[in-house]
């Protein structure tokens, strides 16, 4: 039996399973988010990235194993525990012919603690849009209300279960200005996304999740021991472009470096892409 | 007191939304209006000395409103705001259950009297329906009306767990009301219907509330004709009273939030 911290610990899970008639959508996940961290779930579709975090969210009944979020069982989530937590679920909201004021001041009422909701409007980016009917909205404009609605009630901790698709980028790197001054006011965002982009600029760490699995957990620099392993040094020759692979680069400039007698030409040290290396994971996991 | 408080803030948001749906506003309110203007132009010969069949039809139809506000559009709207995630939504905020209840109770009271006045006035203004002449009758139109929209709408929240889909939902809700009203006395008089049939509608609310409504708006006169020999106001009330607790233990044992568990 884990012993949960829930000082430190927003988020506990040990030994998660969700099995389906015929199919295990969770496999045995041990996940650890800390308080005020920005914590990314990458994985494929059907990973069962919805399905641990709609767990989490008190939605769904797990098969077995532990879930501590904010100290209680999200199973057992009761109107106390909703207070401090805020969910933006995958589905996009209807409210059809509710303007997004309306929408917004309703939710508010919801919460003890609610934050102004025109100043919350205005921080998603809606202020020009507050007396519009929902409905009329933009696919991004109706996510960022999904935010709004998420972030009314000044949650300890935000669920934001794939927030940017469907996103031009210009949106999203709005978005992500939002969510990086939420953290920076102390939320602990649990985010789930399949843009690698997203969770290295965004998460503090991230798990791979693959085929129900938790294959990975650490932050975007070093996932897969990227920042230690399999460097790339390439350079030019009066022959042609050289690539060497080498596990300690610095060496091999310092060799180039000698041999050239001063700048090594068209010099570059890579280290492989969290593309690259969630690619490899979610290859090795399946 | 907060519950209470959010249940009329989600009745007014309710309405408001209500009344921005203009197909919802048209198909509710102006549907059995033209029902009546129809039934009451093409039909309107005598049934019994003193009354025409458009009096009997503007009672039935007084009573169908209530059927359509309370159980027809929330079995199709629930399922809608189930399939849209709308029901997921709430249960992710701190709202308390009961709240979104009152709301739609709130709601279908707010339009059922709406719907209610339109006909009735309709009907008297143009159809020769007597306005109810003594308290006792008001008093009647008032508890038959009120229990009669409370079992609907509790059966119509009870119902709505039966759609797997909201698309699905019309087909699944629209012919059992419409089966309903041409069994219950609505669009046929009650008497002329197949004593088989009278069975089965006399097993469901909506034969009672139009019986109820006939008290209301027919003369004395014509309590001979029913086909208990009178109005059986009792048995009205038992009938609408057992549907009421019928329907409330269907909708806390079947309300589903969500589409999967």
């Amino acid at each position: 039996m884990p012993i949960v911290n829930a000082v430190t610990e927003a988020i506990t899970v040990r030994g998660l399973h969700k099995r389906y008639k015929g199919h295990v959508a969770v496999d045995g996940v041990d996940l650890d988010v800390h308080r005020g961290e920005v914590f990314a779930l990458l994985g494929p579709n059907g990973a069962g990235k919805t399905t641990t975090v709609e767990i989490l969210e008190g939605f769904r009944k797990r098969t077995s194993g532990e879930a501590t979020v904010l100290g209680v069982d999200p199973h057992d989530a009761d109107a106390a525990w909703r207070q401090r937590v805020g969910i933006v679920l995958q589905s996009t909201g209807e409210f059809d012919d509710l303007t997004v004021r309306e929408v917004v001041h309703h939710f508010a009422q919801y919460y003890r603690n609610a934050d102004d909701p025109d100043a919350v409007i205005e921080r998603v980016g809606l202020a020009d849009k507050r007396g519009a009917r929902t409905r009329v909205l933009s696919g991004g404009q109706k996510r960022r209300l999904d935010v709004a609605l998420g972030i009314i009630g000044r949650p300890e901790l935000l669920f934001l279960d794939e927030p940017t698709t469907g996103f031009d980028p210009e949106a999203r790197r709005e978005f992500w200005g939002l969510i990086r001054q939420l953290a920076a006011g102390g939320t602990t965002i649990l985010l789930t996304t399949h843009y690698l982009d997203e969770a290295e600029t965004l998460a503090d760490r991230v798990g791979v999740l693959v085929g129900g699995k938790l294959v990975a957990v650490d932050t975007p620099a070093r996932l897969g021991n990227r920042g230690t392993d399999g460097a790339t040094v390439g350079w030019r020759t009066p022959d042609g472009p050289r690539q060497e692979q080498t596990d300690t680069p610095t060496a091999v400039v310092a060799r180039l470096a000698e041999q050239f007698g001063g700048e090594v030409p068209d010099l570059t040290v890579t280290r492989p892409s969290l593309e690259d290396v969630y690619l490899r994971m979610i290859g090795a996991g399946e | 007191m907060t519950t209470l408080r959010l249940g009329f803030a989600r009745g007014g948001l309710e309405i408001k939304q209500f009344l921005r749906s203009r197909e919802s506003v048209v198909f509710t309110l102006f549907f059995p209006l033209l029902l009546l203007v129809i039934f009451g132009s093409v039909f309107d010969a005598e049934i019994a000395p003193g009354v025409s069949f458009t009096q009997y039809f503007a009672a039935g139809i007084i009573a169908a409103g209530l059927l359509t506000t309370g159980f027809q559009s929330l079995a199709i709207q629930i399922p809608m705001e189930r399939e849209k995630g709308i029901l997921k939504r709430l249960r992710g905020t701190p709202m308390p259950r009961t709240a979104y209840f009152i709301g739609k109770v709130i709601m279908v009271l707010a339009i059922g009297a709406a719907e209610t006045v339109v006909l009735v006035a309709t009907a008297a203004a143009f159809y020769d329906l007597p306005v109810p002449s003594t308290a006792a009758k008001w008093v009647t139109f008032g508890w038959v009306s009120l229990l009669g929209i409370s079992a609907c709408t509790l059966c119509g929240i009870a119902f709505s767990s039966l759609a797997r889909t909201g698309r699905g939902a019309p087909a699944i809700v629209t012919p059992v009301a419409l089966v309903l009203q041409f069994i219950s006395g609505v669009f046929f008089q009650y008497t002329s219907i197949p004593e088989w049939m009278r069975t089965i509608a006399s097993l469901f609310p909506l034969k009672w509330i139009t019986q109820g409504m006939r008290s209301v708006f027919l003369p004395d006169s014509f309590a001979a004709q029913e086909v208990g020999g009178g109005w059986q106001l009792g048995y009205v009330a038992i009938a609408l009273g057992a549907w009421v607790i019928i329907g409330l233990a269907l909708c806390v044992f079947t309300f589903r939030w969500t589409d999967r568990g």
